[in-house]
């Protein structure tokens, strides 16, 4: 369990929000000319990292807005958190 | 040939107050090189190396394990067995596993506690009423023996549970399988290392994998804390952390690794002769043979590779469990603890080749890994030595992602995820 610090709300408890998985997987421009490696590419395949991820998460019991955050996934402590449509830190 | 386990040699151990037991297993150091290395030291990867060893005469091989045997998901699952999945290909692998169980402490000569003591599913809604029936009708014309129960029927077989209508989630009924139980997983790890290395497998602790050595589409060997390993066949059982050792050859998988928490009690006398789980409000709970009860809770719904998941799991699954079983309430948990689990998209294992030669994968048993720990090893150690699946895990290759042709199981993986 930990914090998040919710851009909109401000910090609140991590069991208000669900975790959207894996940030800025872009969905394909042109699916009908996707072939099915591709696809399974972009539906499954993950990176699941030990270490630092670029994650969504959606404050489902408070303003229910989605937003990105940067995690590390070894010892669960923030980095950063940012909207969607920004910029991801590059530190 | 090693001293066979028997009541003649506990009585000539005891003579010497049990300090003279030989080792079950050496710990010796990496060769230069070996025919395969199994990459984690576990129930899975043990039994692969027993089979490899065993049914396809690979002797030249080793297990590489980063912490001690059998220290990882393999010590911290409540070790439920059981194979009433819904699909054919599942109920193939998952029953296959059960049958080695029925006989396995016999082949072993180790001690491995299975218990048949039945698993009971409960139902809590209609919907649930309606799959459990479609599932217990699909594992009879599967061969798995499964009867439907209805509340007096459940209430009968576990005098314990609240079956008052008027619970929040009242039990409507539930499934039985009767040859399904418990084993002690630690002696599971330790039986399939005893077994592996009596024929001259290597078990080798304390060593991490640190990187896999491509040569274009083939591997040539493993980075590893203590030096470089030669080898053309590498087979991958690292649960958890599947995808980091993928990531070193540059593959990615279709997983995600989460903490997935579970709890003991004091011990108690005898109080539930059976495993009761219940997936609608995420409660299972059975009594080890200490004493124990024995509670799984859920996965928390992130990324985590920390082995802690969050106190509000385990509060879900206690809430659950106190209006289930209210004679509970006053029972004191001793530990908690979280194991990391890879989870497939579709609930289902990975026992699969990859598209690099000689890099296999036995990944994504996410939840529900260990009750198919001997039937896994079989059928891995049969991947690797021929190269090709056995037909009990052909549906579970890593292609099925592409195809499409998923076997999905998340009903009858009955944990949340």
């Amino acid at each position: 369990m930990f914090i998040i610090n919710c851009p909109y709300c401000g910090e609140r408890e991590q069991s208000e929000f669900k975790a959207g998985g894996e940030a800025h997987i872009v969905r394909p421009k042109q699916p009908t000319e996707l072939s099915d490696d591709q696809w399974a590419e972009y539906l499954f395949m993950r990176k699941n990292i030990k270490g630092i991820q670029f994650e969504r998460w959606i404050h489902t019991h408070g303003c229910r807005k989605w937003f990105n955050v940067v995690r590390d996934t070894s010892n669960d402590v923030i980095k950063a958190v940012y909207k969607m449509g920004e910029k991801p830190p590059t530190k | 040939m090693r001293n066979k386990y028997s009541l003649f040699s506990l009585v000539k151990n005891a003579f010497s107050y049990h300090e003279n037991w030989e080792k079950a297993w050496k710990d010796p150091e990496p060769k230069k090189e070996y025919d395969a290395v199994i990459v984690g030291g576990g129930g899975h990867g043990l039994a692969t190396a027993y089979y490899l060893a065993k049914k396809h005469n690979m002797k030249n091989i080793a297990v590489v394990e980063k912490g001690w045997i059998g220290g990882g998901n393999t010590g911290r699952n409540t070790t439920i067995i059981r194979s009433n999945y819904l699909w054919d290909a599942s109920a193939g692998l998952y029953d296959h596993a059960l049958k080695i169980w029925e006989n396995l402490s016999q082949e072993l000569n180790y001690n491995v506690m299975f218990s048949q003591r039945g698993v009971m599913n409960l139902a809590h809604n209609l919907q649930d009423v309606r799959d459990l029936k479609r599932r217990t009708h699909a594992n009879r014309l599967n061969g798995i023996d499964a009867v439907y129960l209805n509340t007096e029927q459940v209430k009968k077989f576990c005098p314990i549970i609240n079956t008052s209508p008027d619970i929040r989630y009242p039990v409507l009924g539930g499934t039985l399988q009767r040859r399904a139980g418990t084993a002690r997983h630690d002696a599971v790890a330790w039986g399939y290392a005893r077994g592996a290395d009596e024929m001259g497998v290597d078990i080798i602790q304390n060593c991490e994998v640190k990187g896999i050595k491509r040569n274009g589409d083939s591997v040539e060997g493993i980075e590893t804390t203590k030096g470089f390993i030669k080898t053309k066949k590498i087979g991958v059982v690292a649960a958890g952390h599947s995808s980091v050792i993928a990531n070193m050859a540059g593959l990615r998988l279709p997983l995600e690794s989460k903490p997935l928490q579970a709890l003991v009690s004091e011990p108690v006398k005898p109080i539930i002769d059976t495993v009761v789980m219940s997936n609608a409000v995420h409660a299972y709970v059975s009594q080890s043979d200490k004493g124990e009860l024995v509670i799984g809770a859920g996965t928390d719904d992130y990324v985590s590779y920390s082995q802690k998941g969050s106190h509000d799991v385990v509060e879900g699954t206690l809430n659950a469990i106190l209006e289930l079983y209210p004679i509970f309430s006053r029972m004191r948990m001793l530990r908690q603890w979280g194991g990391i689990v890879d989870i497939c998209p579709d609930a289902s294992p990975i026992i699969s080749k990859t598209s690099i030669k000689g890099l296999y994968f036995n990944c994504g048993w996410g939840t529900g890994g260990f009750k198919a720990t001997p039937g896994s090893g079989d059928l891995f150690a049969h991947t690797i030595a021929n190269d090709e699946p056995h037909k009990l895990n052909a549906a579970f290759n890593l292609n099925r992602f592409v195809s499409g042709d998923l076997v999905d199981e998340h009903g009858a993986a009955a944990v949340a995820h």
